[in-house]
């Protein structure tokens, strides 16, 4: 049967054996542990390659080697293992090479704790590392989406010769859900343009070293370029009884699904609030968002497991045009439908 | 008479067509440094050996950044110190190829120290030439991990103290500690003779690899006037009379004839037999045919809780399992945390048709209490006119609530009677069928032998007679 139950952490490599990726390097870190632990258990059954590398900078630079010699390759980590891994992405954005990085977050700064929080947002969706680059950032909220999210994240990876990551948190990696595993990819994209492969007529380089000032400048522009075509043609959101909606709760993963809840319980008594979820993080819906205002949503609430990071970029979309809030938890803790629900009310009073 | 006609070597490019500048037909190298001769070495062994077109090289961060300006092979330029990561990968990617990865004394010794470590000791099948020169070149004459002691670099303006800045580092006898490794070798390129001797060692290196025979190491002590401001002829005597005495010359571990074959798979991806390695059936996926449900019980919200071992986690995953099965949508989370040390673990179970929004049951339809603790900390969240399902083996205490369903069943005690207490979880299964009518007992058997796999039938059929044991119950007693 292709329905099983399964965590998220599995639903993830379940999604990349299906992708055809064919190998994963990385380290473990709870609470992100069962992303190498399934593809230990999944990949050698498939002949594909499994590593346990002797840190995450070391996962990171082979999954450059490994994505610079043509493979579909992911790694997987959470935080602490996110932030070792910077350098090594910016390599990756440098040198244009499509991998897949799984981030299950925790709690932070430093050690932190391993619930989940959302306060990686700025590190992966702004680039997190050296130089001017962005990573497309895929946001599931369940097991599903984690499986189908991270085969997204394969095509679009090769699609856009980009680093994409899988952003959720703790409680979607740890949860189990039923998961209807895909059909796997049959092709992959030809990479002969700029993988290397060792054979004679092959005689590519792998780079991200520019040293003429011009040239850098050049290749800066054209990643540039890329991004913005990114935000034109990538932009995935969804959205939950918005049409008639005056008030938007604004939220990504594990949180959605709460807002979800505080939704279904508003409708209950007749109030008009609605759920806008951001699918991708990079490319941000902002079109989307600013759209709001003029659609009838006289306030937002954004919901995070973090101390106003996404807001941000709610924000800059909505430019001051209607009243924007803010509510977190933080440490590990997530809201309650129900706290979610009495912050509605302590802000905008009985909306109706 | 012979001829000897001078030419460059096939490993090297004709044209260094990724060099900026106008001069495409010579190095960015200094005078008298050694990496034109290390260079020269490996670009002839692998015109001699017939592997220019199946090597790939990896440039480091240093002076030989640029290394791939001039090798005619694939190229990577790598982070630095990442070299070993990236040949591992490379390598295991295109196991029928040579990988070279080319480093210098900080790119290997200092910040990619680990990455060395560990490749070597994986065994890789990968041959590595080490230049150490004592010195950052490329960052202008800073001190390495091998500068000599008394040495006065950038860093080291008053000479490098070992009580500071400790001991030169010495890769081969650290790397020729370990198991894995082939041959590893250090060389000097000071004078001809011993030019001569580091040209036997880069070929065997280079032989070895195309042989796919693991890890080679070749560490070259070389010169770096540059750095050391030296002109190429003193440079050369400091070499001989400073660093060989440091740094021994000679082989430092050769398996030989012992050497193993490290024959790794390429990769596959076999579309067509992707479900079927994975144990992935291809059948439609056909539900039980679901019962009368009351409507209170059609969409739950359930905490299981209790002492870490009570089967709290395998409870909880049993529901969400069987719910599946009748094609409900299903969610499980653990929830673990602090409260471990206080000897309850916890787990919320979501059932219903449509999408399931927060996965944790904070006021769950149903709590499962399966100790005491669970009882006092959850009860008040039970929605009124919820259910609560409660251990009275072990919980000697009344329930507090009265606008909710309540069931006493001595669950820890059925468990006990069948002669395992690891059956709780099943007796939970059967008395949840029993109150919800969800599940039907013959259902929850049939698929007992999937939640149970790679168990022995005995475990199976216990489990069998529990789910029957705590559906009984239920029905006898309520």
């Amino acid at each position: 049967m292709a329905r099983m139950l399964m965590k998220g952490n599995y639903a993830a490599v379940y999604g990349a054996a299906m992708a055809g990726c064919t190998a994963y390097y990385g380290y473990p870190i709870t609470p992100a542990s069962e992303v190498a632990e399934s593809a230990a258990a999944l990949f050698p059954k498939l002949g594909r390659i499994f590593v346990q590398a002797e840190s995450e900078v070391s996962a990171i630079n082979m999954v450059y080697g490994a994505a610079g010699s043509g493979q579909r390759v992911m790694t997987g980590s959470s935080g602490p293992g996110i932030s070792l891994k910077m350098e090594g992405i910016s390599y990756c954005a440098g040198a244009a090479l499509p991998c897949v990085i799984i981030d299950i977050m925790r709690g932070g700064p430093g050690l932190g704790n391993i619930g989940p929080e959302q306060g990686d947002y700025n590190q992966v969706v702004k680039g997190g590392g050296h130089g001017n680059y962005r990573c497309i950032v895929l946001a599931p909220a369940s097991c599903q989406e984690m499986c189908d999210y991270t085969m997204l994240a394969f095509e679009l990876a090769d699609k856009h010769r980009i680093p994409v990551f899988v952003l959720t948190d703790g409680v979607i990696g740890q949860m189990m859900e039923s998961v209807v595993i895909p059909e796997p990819v049959k092709e992959l994209p030809d990479k002969s343009d700029y993988a290397v492969f060792g054979t004679p007529l092959n005689k590519n380089l792998v780079n991200s070293i520019y040293i003429d000032h011009d040239e850098l400048e050049q290749w800066n522009m054209e990643l540039f370029k890329k991004y913005q075509v990114i935000e034109e043609n990538e932009v995935r959101c969804e959205e939950y009884m918005m049409d008639d909606a005056e008030i938007a709760l604004i939220g990504y993963g594990s949180v959605s699904r709460v807002l979800r809840s505080v939704v279904d319980e508003a409708r209950r008594k007749g109030l008009k609030i609605g759920l806008f979820r951001p699918i991708t993080l990079f490319p941000f819906p902002e079109k989307e968002i600013a759209a709001l205002p003029e659609r009838g949503i006289k306030n937002v609430l954004t919901v995070e497991l973090s101390t106003g990071q996404l807001v941000d970029d709610v924000n800059l979309a909505l430019a001051g045009e209607i009243k924007s809030d803010l509510y977190f938890r933080l440490g590990g803790n997530v809201p309650s439908a129900d706290e979610i629900s009495d912050k509605i009310s302590e802000l905008y009073g009985e909306v109706k | 008479m012979k001829k000897t006609v001078l030419r460059k070597p096939k490993g090297f490019n004709d044209v260094y067509r990724h060099k900026p500048g106008a001069e495409k037909d010579r190095t960015h190298y200094c005078p008298g440094c050694g990496h034109g001769i290390l260079h020269k070495l490996i670009a002839e062994a692998m015109e001699d050996l017939d592997i220019v077109d199946e090597t790939i090289l990896i440039s480091p961060v240093g002076c030989s950044v640029f290394a791939y300006y001039y090798f005619n092979t694939g190229n990577f330029q790598a982070a630095h110190g990442r070299a070993p990561a990236i040949a591992t990968a490379t390598s295991r990617a295109n196991p029928d190829k040579v990988v070279i990865s080319y480093q210098g004394d900080g790119d290997l010794a200092a910040i990619g120290g680990n990455n060395i470590l560990q490749a070597a000791n994986r065994g890789e099948n990968i041959a590595v030439f080490f230049v150490n020169n004592a010195i950052y070149g490329m960052t202008g004459g800073q001190m390495a991990p091998t500068t000599l002691p008394g040495q006065v670099t950038t860093t080291t303006p008053y000479g490098r103290n070992v009580d500071t800045d400790g001991y030169p580092m010495k890769v081969c006898e650290v790397l020729s500690q370990l198991t894995a490794p082939t041959y590893i070798e250090r060389v000097s390129l000071h004078d001809a003779p011993h030019i001569r001797k580091a040209r036997t060692a880069v070929r065997k290196a280079l032989k070895n690899a195309k042989e796919r025979k693991g890890f080679q190491l070749v560490e070259v002590l070389s010169s770096c006037p540059s750095g050391w401001k030296m002109d190429p002829v003193k440079s050369m005597e400091w070499v001989k009379e400073k660093m060989v005495p440091l740094y021994p010359l000679g082989v430092y571990k050769d398996l030989g004839e012992d050497a193993r074959i490290t024959v790794r798979p390429v990769p596959v991806m076999d579309p067509a037999a992707v479900w079927e390695k994975l144990g992935i059936s291809a059948e439609k996926d056909v539900d039980f045919p679901r019962g009368d449900v009351p409507d209170e019980y059609r969409k739950m919200s359930i905490r299981v809780a209790g002492f870490g071992g009570q089967g709290i986690m395998v409870t909880g995953q049993a529901l969400a399992s069987v719910a599946l099965e009748y094609g409900y949508n299903v969610s499980w989370l653990p929830s673990y945390g602090p409260e471990m040390r206080g000897g309850t673990a916890n787990c919320s179970v979501n059932i219903q048709d449509g999408i399931i929004g927060a996965a944790e049951a904070v006021k769950p339809s149903m709590l499962l209490a399966m100790n005491r603790p669970s009882l006092e900390k959850f009860e008040e969240f039970v929605v009124p006119g919820g259910t609560l399902i409660y251990n009275s083996t072990l919980i000697d205490t009344e329930p507090t609530r009265t606008d909710i369903k309540v069931f006493a069943l001595p669950i820890t005690g059925m468990a006990d009677e069948l002669g395992n207490i690891r059956v709780q979880s099943l007796v939970n299964i059967g008395a949840y069928a029993a109150i919800t009518g969800m599940f039907r007992v013959e259902d929850v058997i049939t698929l007992l032998p999937k939640l149970f796999k790679g168990k022995k039938q005995a475990i199976i059929d216990l489990n069998a007679r529990a789910v029957k044991a705590g559906f009984n119950y239920v029905k006898e007693n309520f």
